[in-house]
């Protein structure tokens, strides 16, 4: 089935960055990052500055799409942890609420049994913000158009070929 | 699955490049690539063999500009087209808003662009999608070989519907804007239908 488009508003960027930011405090990790299925960066903390995040969540997403591939093709449901470990710089990567991904990018100041622990608690706040957005989704579907509903229903032809120009 | 970033205005898309190996699926994407301004687009990631065969995909994050506030942006991502990375083409249709389908113009290779066509229809399938209710487009590319069959009989071939067609000569870039605007007018209706 096609998921439905994902909608993020300020209340739930602010709350997910807000679990995000104690995430990456508690598991004394170097940045953390909240990406959807599709490869989209949802919300980051800590120091995101030195990564690319698009190239990182595009790969991420691909990354966790071939280890569920990987699963289904052994009979497991789903691998729902990665873990990759270098020289100085490891990644700890979760599957959180089925569409979220959850990478956690951490140094020898910390620990995979750290970044694990905090990763478990964060993830179920995570959850309780995706089931509040979904039910959201669902009372806006039965209801009328939002703001940004009637403004994009406004774009014309020319609006999209003025993309073009230049 | 288009992402609405209402927090940083943002919509984001993603655009699958489909076709037969060798069909210049790369090709679109590197020239692209080498054509928009620096500050429209992120880093061309290639996940290919030694023989730069795509191994599992491109990705090109790319940003169009602002409609009504918003910021667009699409990331284009291809498929490794050879036969037997058939698992990896699923992976990356996955949450695709809309499919370019490039089809390889050159006489030899129509049996190739057939296949690969049925094989989109029948991997969407997999994921009770259907080719019919996504933003879909064709692009001939190759015109410009010596062996490229008519366009009436590539049409014939591949697209029954009429659905928008552009012709290009990716290596040469001719087209490969066109087919791009094309498939992202399409998406961005669809997106404004369904609001």
């Amino acid at each position: 089935m096609r998921e439905p488009d994902l909608r993020l508003y300020e209340e739930d960027a602010r709350r997910l960055t807000a679990v995000l930011q104690k995430l990456c405090e508690d598991a004394k990790s170097r940045a953390v990052f909240l990406i959807d299925k599709a490869g989209q960066l949802i919300a980051s903390a800590g120091d995101t500055a030195s990564v690319d995040t698009t190239s990182l969540a595009s790969l991420t997403a691909g990354n966790i799409a071939a280890t569920s591939g990987l699963a289904q093709l052994l009979g497991e449901k789903e691998f729902s942890v990665l873990f990759h470990e270098g020289e100085k710089d490891h990644l700890h990567i979760s599957l959180v609420a089925r569409r979220g991904i959850l990478v956690v990018l951490f140094d020898a100041r910390s620990s995979l049994g750290l970044v694990r622990l905090r990763v478990k608690r964060a993830s179920e706040d995570i959850v309780q913000v995706f089931a509040e957005m979904a039910a959201r989704a669902e009372r806006e579907a039965g209801q009328g158009k939002t703001a940004f509903q009637t403004q994009f229903a406004e774009i014309t032809d020319d609006d999209i070929d003025n993309l073009f120009k230049g | 699955m288009s992402f609405i970033n209402y927090a940083a205005r943002e919509i984001n898309c993603k655009l699958v490049y489909y076709g037969p190996g060798l069909c210049g699926k790369t090709t679109n994407l590197q020239f692209i690539y080498t054509k928009v301004e620096p500050g429209t687009k992120g880093k061309l990631i290639s996940l290919a063999t030694e023989t730069e065969r795509t191994l599992f995909f491109d990705f090109l994050p790319l940003e169009l500009g602002s409609i009504r506030g918003f910021k667009t942006r699409f990331h284009l991502y291809t498929v490794p087209g050879q036969v037997f990375y058939d698992a990896s083409r699923k992976l990356i249709l996955r949450g695709a808003d809309g499919v370019i389908f490039v089809a390889d113009s050159q006489v030899e290779r129509m049996e190739s662009n057939i296949e690969s066509l049925e094989n989109l229809e029948d991997n969407l399938a997999e994921q009770s999608m259907k080719l019919e209710a996504m933003p879909f487009i064709l692009q001939y590319n190759k015109r410009d070989l010596p062996n490229a069959v008519p366009v009436e009989e590539l049409q014939g071939a591949l697209n029954p519907r009429n659905v928008p067609w552009f012709e290009a000569c990716a290596a040469t870039g001719v087209g490969v804007f066109e087919t791009l605007k094309g498939a992202a007018k399409l998406v961005l209706n669809e997106l404004k239908k369904k609001t």
